[in-house]
């Protein structure tokens, strides 16, 4: 642990990276540009999280870090272990006791508290870009509000499915103003952006932005009148643990095609089950 | 169509006409490109209804002084004064801002080259909806109502509405690109050799359906061509030029007739013999 400073990142940069993140505050859905370094992880693992998360940490802080809602994959033990060993800090894989979230791809079940911190891995922070690649555009179109674009994808997506298809990085807009990605979440945790008691912190390491929600910021997912948003998920109950409001991951169990659905967050579907909730396969299986 | 006189070259017979604002003013515009001109102190007025043609051979300014008017290109002087909602307003100094929400909504503006006007990775009747959606249309069925309709107008099949153009012929592409730039009722049309690039037959088809829907809109336009034939059936009035500068304006028919300048006279010769 001596080998490095406190949390990898030495004091100036994470000095530059949390005045990034005060403007991202102040200004909640913006998009502010920042001097991404080079972390002893590729891109693809989060590295924009990290440097968020590194820079957010204290000595006393206590860190989660989930991937697709689980504690137990190669990349969020990676980054665990990564902080444990840079930091020293605590870790757990309980939501109500972690003060710091690291997350990629969910937000978690129970609800989260004022005082914690949300940080979200984000691969591609403009929502803009998939109809205008030109970042000068994009950057202009933000300034001046001009967001029809975004409702042009979504006219496509009905046009061509009949329905909204679009299930994960769906579009929301920030207290009326900013359009913003709320990274690769599946739109069924799109309504606990919104009025959340925690801070929630986005970092794109390879796009070098950083952007946020401070807490109870309203965030609208954007729609149709004649096709609303809905918060979709899979028309189940967890096997495990007899959930009926998380979300689920469908797995398939074994070569004749039988499949079960379980809560894709591990601590959500675990601390039920210490409870004594069980469900449709949940004396078998685990 | 208007069925107003035009008195040629009189700026008081045109302020005359009292009650009534240009739609355009155009004063003195200026745009170089180091040190070579691209326009030079042309001035103007576009009366609301009215159809205007800039014709002159290739390099003379034109598409220079087409950008200035549209906001695309900054011109060095002059001013360009548009009657807004709220009055007359100089676009040249008024903030990109309030230039672009022009563009978006009292402004339309067809490319020659239909690539450059449409978003060839979205579907037929998303390009007709974007406008809409632009300006805060919420109601998926009335917006594809909306495209559905003008799609028909533009003389394409309703089975096309959700193919991309990249599908479409250039005539085509070219037909979608206006129906894109009208369905949200343009105060003015800027249109840049909208039937160049396209074969004879093509032409003519387009600018039969270009007339119409002038006629029946209304449209106030602005249109840069080579194409005398464009220039005889759609400009109520016309501007020549050559290096820049204005070298001849009048009403069509008047130029056409009896051209002053021997650059004007060259053109209608060279075309009537063909
Ligand atoms: N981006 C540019 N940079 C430098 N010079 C330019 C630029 N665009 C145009 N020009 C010059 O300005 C003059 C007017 O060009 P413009 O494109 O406006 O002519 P045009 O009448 O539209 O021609 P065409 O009929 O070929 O389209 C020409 O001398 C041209 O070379
Ligand atoms: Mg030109």
């Amino acid at each position: 642990m001596s080998d490095y400073n406190f949390a990898y990142l030495d004091e100036q940069t994470k000095r530059m990276i949390r005045r990034a993140i005060l403007k991202g505050v102040a200004i909640p859905g913006y998009q502010v540009p920042f001097a991404s370094r080079e972390m002893p992880m590729p891109y693809g693992w989060g590295t924009g999280g990290v440097q968020v998360t590194a820079a957010c940490l204290t000595p006393d802080d206590v860190l989660k870090v989930i991937d697709q809602g689980a504690d137990d994959t190669t990349n969020a033990v990676s980054i665990r272990r990564f902080f444990q060993k840079t930091a020293g800090v605590e870790v757990t894989e309980a939501t109500a006791e972690a003060t710091i979230i690291q997350t990629r791809h969910r937000i978690p079940e129970t609800p989260l508290t004022e005082g914690q911190i949300l940080v979200y891995q984000v691969p591609i922070p403009e929502p803009l870009r998939f109809l205008e690649p030109r970042e000068t555009e994009t950057r202009r179109m933000h300034e001046l509000e001009e967001y029809g674009l975004m409702h042009v994808k979504l006219y496509e997506d009905i046009a061509r499915h009949g329905t909204i298809a679009t299930s994960y990085d769906y579009p929301v807009r920030v207290e009326g103003r900013y359009v913003m990605d709320p990274s690769p979440i599946p739109k069924f945790d799109n309504p606990k952006l919104s009025g959340n008691p925690a801070l929630q912190l986005f970092g794109a390491g390879r796009e070098q932005r950083i952007y946020a929600l401070p807490p109870y910021t309203q965030v609208v997912s954007l729609d149709f009148e004649d096709h609303p948003f809905v918060a979709s998920k899979a028309e189940h109950d967890c096997d495990l643990c007899g959930a009926s409001d998380s979300y689920l991951d469908e797995v398939i169990t074994d070569d004749q095609g039988n499949r079960m659905f379980v809560c894709s967050d591990t601590d959500y579907c675990r601390t039920r089950r210490a409870a004594g909730l069980v469900g449709r396969l949940g004396g078998e299986a685990a | 169509m208007n069925a107003r006189i035009f008195y040629e070259n009189s700026e008081t017979s045109q302020e005359f006409r009292c009650a009534e604002r240009p739609l355009l003013a155009v004063r003195g515009l200026t745009k170089r490109y180091g040190e070579r001109i691209g326009c030079a102190e042309v001035s103007f007025n576009l009366w609301p209804g009215e159809v205007l043609g800039i014709v002159g051979e290739s390099g003379s300014g034109k598409s220079t002084l087409l950008s200035c008017l549209a906001g695309h290109l900054a011109p060095d002087e002059g001013e360009v004064v548009f009657a807004t909602a709220e009055g007359p307003r100089d676009t040249v100094t008024m903030s990109e801002a309030e230039r672009r929400r022009l563009a978006r909504t009292d402004w339309a503006f067809v490319h020659q080259n239909p690539r450059d006007g449409l978003r060839m990775g979205v579907s037929a009747g998303g390009n007709v909806g974007e406008r809409l959606m632009a300006v805060g249309a919420r109601n998926y069925g009335a917006i594809r109502g909306r495209a559905l309709d003008w799609l028909e107008r533009v003389e394409i099949a309703a089975d096309r509405i959700d193919d991309r153009p990249r599908a479409f012929s250039g005539g085509m592409q070219q037909r979608l690109q206006i129906a894109r730039n009208l369905v949200t009722g343009p105060r003015l049309v800027f249109m840049d050799e909208p039937t160049g690039g396209l074969d004879v037959s093509v032409q003519a088809r387009l600018l039969d359906l270009l007339r119409g829907l002038v006629r029946e809109m209304g449209l106030s336009v602005i249109i840069v061509t080579h194409d005398l034939a464009v220039v005889r059936l759609l400009a109520d009035r016309l501007m020549v030029m050559k290096g820049g500068r204005v070298v001849e304006q009048g009403l069509t028919d008047q130029v056409l007739d009896d051209p002053r300048h021997a650059y004007t006279q060259l053109l209608v010769s060279s075309v009537l013999q063909v």
